[in-house]
């Protein structure tokens, strides 16, 4: 049977973002030819959320629920999806692109005898075969890439770039047992990081500072714009190298990989590198006091002048809209 | 401790990238190679524990013949000994087809932990050691920023948003590196000079009981139907904040809420 299976991920039992698009944009393939789309979750004590995943257009859900899925592991969740392969025989399985998709992906396909397409910007399809736009060099080119016509067709979605789209109804729930679940490396504990504020990651805003921050006592000014916005703080290589602030914070070929909204870039010359992590994002806002700074030929909107009196001033407008 | 490091030999990111006459590669014209920045926290790690507990790291590359310069770089650092599985052009991107090659490649060797970078610079994939580490049946730990071996099993923090997950896994075990795991050390003249001598083992893909057009044809896992530059963007509103940055500012929030729509 044809049809599109999807990933979800949760942590602590709720459903991430990234794979409620990755289901939406399944739903809006599938539509196209009549395809049936699924979902499969592993997880533990989360059986509850599944039926709920019809909202988002899967007619059945396969759920492993199980206390040895509480956490990520390669290998268990890789069985579990190929479980659910086994039985549904789609014709694609969707990720997210988060840290847990990129993971999971290659080696379900690898399991499954096939490849995969990673962190997918595009998606259509050409008769029954899917034909993806992914980033490469570092966003540098794009290349326009498909399965070579093996099947299933496994793909990650990068996140925030499809739409989530919400409707109604509920799914079918289906459990998978017989697991045999045979797990070498297991996540023994997960360790929040940055006192729960958002994640550069799964931020819809990000405020982010360079070099030309001067220091770690200003990106409290940062923070600020940040937290006004429902933002999270982000930060160049410059920035992270000196310390001001952690590598979970940096953006960038060797950082985090964003698609936000909003992207605004303070004091950030725009390097090729730093380009590299936030090319992708929707709207991208300079703030730089150098015009021929490289950010500002991606810039969708500048600001040509120092930072110290502009994002003070942009702090104070900001509070004026959100309290009007 | 026996270590192989896979290495993938990449255009420098600093490079110009042009698309070459077939609209599917780039033109390699004046591009510098390099040694994959994730693989050099992959070699750095590997060589740390060499010293610390003793065996041996092999660097291992799937490459054309400009890759057998990536390898002398990783002799030069430290690393005992290299092995080249030449070729690898027409399978390029195709991470099940590179897996496969690897797996072939280290199998029958003596290895305790494979390391890799957690994405080889270009094709920027992600893929290939999940792949490697299912070929091999082994388990894997990707995105990880602090290792710590013992006899027979290791602990590793690896990134995930928000925070990290910590991971115990028995070895042999294929982890892939990132930003963070240590600071990769720079080639000594010494060592510069003592990797002239060492040997760098080539190994045809035919060799390894595999066929090389096949991978890139029947069995092939990725095809590349074009590769384009991205689109042109438009200019962008540039707003001279220099005299009057409270005005500056207030456009721009204006614009960010009336035209784009985002705050
Ligand atoms: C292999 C490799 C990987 C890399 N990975 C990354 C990565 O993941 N992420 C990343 O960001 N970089 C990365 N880099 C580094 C990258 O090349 C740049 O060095 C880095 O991005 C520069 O950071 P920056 O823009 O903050 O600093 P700079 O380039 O020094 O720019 C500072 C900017 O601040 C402006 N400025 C200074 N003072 C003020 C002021 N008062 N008001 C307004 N503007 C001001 C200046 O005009 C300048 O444009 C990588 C490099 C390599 C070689
Ligand atoms: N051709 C290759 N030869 C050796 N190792 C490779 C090759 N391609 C990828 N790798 C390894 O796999 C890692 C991730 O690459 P990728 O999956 O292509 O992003 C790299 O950092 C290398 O450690």
């Amino acid at each position: 049977m044809a049809g599109i299976l999807v990933f979800i991920e949760q942590r602590d039992g709720s459903i991430r973002k990234g794979s409620l698009q990755a289901l939406s944009e399944a739903k809006r393939q599938a539509a196209a030819k009549g395809w049936p789309v699924a979902a499969v979750l592993p997880g533990s004590g989360i059986s509850g959320e599944a039926a709920g995943l019809g909202a988002y257009g899967a007619s059945k859900v396969y759920v492993a629920d199980d206390a040895n899925l509480a956490l990520y592991s390669g290998e268990g969740y890789a069985e579990v999806v190929a479980k659910a392969a086994g039985q549904f025989e789609p014709d694609a399985i969707f990720f997210s692109a988060t840290a847990m998709g990129r993971d999971l992906a290659p080696r379900v396909a690898a399991r499954l005898g096939v490849g995969a397409l990673a962190d997918v910007t595009g998606l259509d399809l050409d008769g029954d075969q899917f034909v993806a736009r992914r980033p490469v060099y570092s966003g540098k080119a794009f290349a326009v890439v498909d399965t070579a016509g093996k099947k299933p067709q496994v793909i990650s979605l990068r996140p925030n770039v499809f739409a989530l789209e919400q409707g109604e109804g509920t799914a079918e729930v289906v459990n998978l047992d017989g697991l045999s679940l045979s797990i070498r490396a297991l996540v023994k504990e997960f360790v929040e990081k940055g006192g729960g504020e958002i994640d550069v990651a799964e931020a819809e805003i990000i405020v982010s500072g360079g070099r030309g921050m001067k220091g770690p006592e200003n990106f409290a000014m940062l923070k600020e714009l940040a937290d006004l916005l429902g933002a999270a703080v982000g930060a160049s290589r410059a920035a992270v190298d000196a310390g001001w602030i952690d590598h979970s914070h940096q953006v960038g070929q060797t950082g985090k990989v964003v698609s936000p909204t909003l992207y605004i870039a303070v004091g950030i010359s725009g390097a090729i590198q730093h380009l590299a992590g936030m090319g992708s994002s929707k709207v991208i806002v300079a703030i730089n006091k150098d015009p021929d700074a490289p950010i500002f030929k991606v810039a969708d909107y500048g600001i040509v002048g120092d930072l110290f009196e502009v994002v003070p001033a942009l702090i104070e407008e900001v509070k004026k809209i959100k309290a009007a | 401790m026996n270590c192989i490091v896979c290495m993938t030999h990449v255009p420098d990111t600093a490079s110009i990238i042009k698309i070459g006459p077939d609209g599917k590669h780039i033109d390699e014209s004046g591009i510098k190679w390099i040694v994959s920045p994730y693989d050099e926290y992959a070699l750095e790690a590997a060589l740390q524990l060499v010293e610390a507990q003793g065996g041996e790291v092999t660097v291992v590359c799937y490459g054309p013949a400009r890759a057998e310069a990536g390898l002398r770089e990783c002799l030069a650092r430290g690393a005992h000994k290299a092995v080249h599985v030449v070729g690898g052009e027409e399978t390029l991107g195709d991470s099940m087809a590179i897996a496969k090659v690897l797996a072939a490649a280290v199998k029958d060797r003596e290895y305790d932990v494979v390391l890799c970078g957690v994405k080889g610079v270009g094709t920027d994939n992600s893929q290939v050691p999940q792949m490697l580490a299912e070929l091999l049946d082994l388990p894997h730990v990707t995105n990880v920023t602090k290792l710590d071996v013992a006899e027979g099993t290791f602990t590793a923090e690896r990134e995930v948003e928000g925070g990290v997950e910590v991971v115990e896994s028995p070895l042999p075990a294929v982890v892939a590196a990132t930003k963070g795991l240590n600071e990769p050390r720079y080639a000594s003249l010494k060592g510069i000079m003592a990797a002239k001598r060492k040997p760098v083992e080539k190994v045809e893909v035919s060799a390894l009981g595999l066929d090389e057009a096949a991978l890139a044809g029947a069995e092939a896992t990725y095809s590349v139907r074009a590769l384009e530059l991205p689109p042109a963007k438009e200019a962008g509103k540039v707003i001279q904040g220099e005299d009057d940055p409270k005005a500056a500012a207030a456009e721009l929030a204006r614009l960010l809420r009336d035209e784009a729509k985002v705050i």
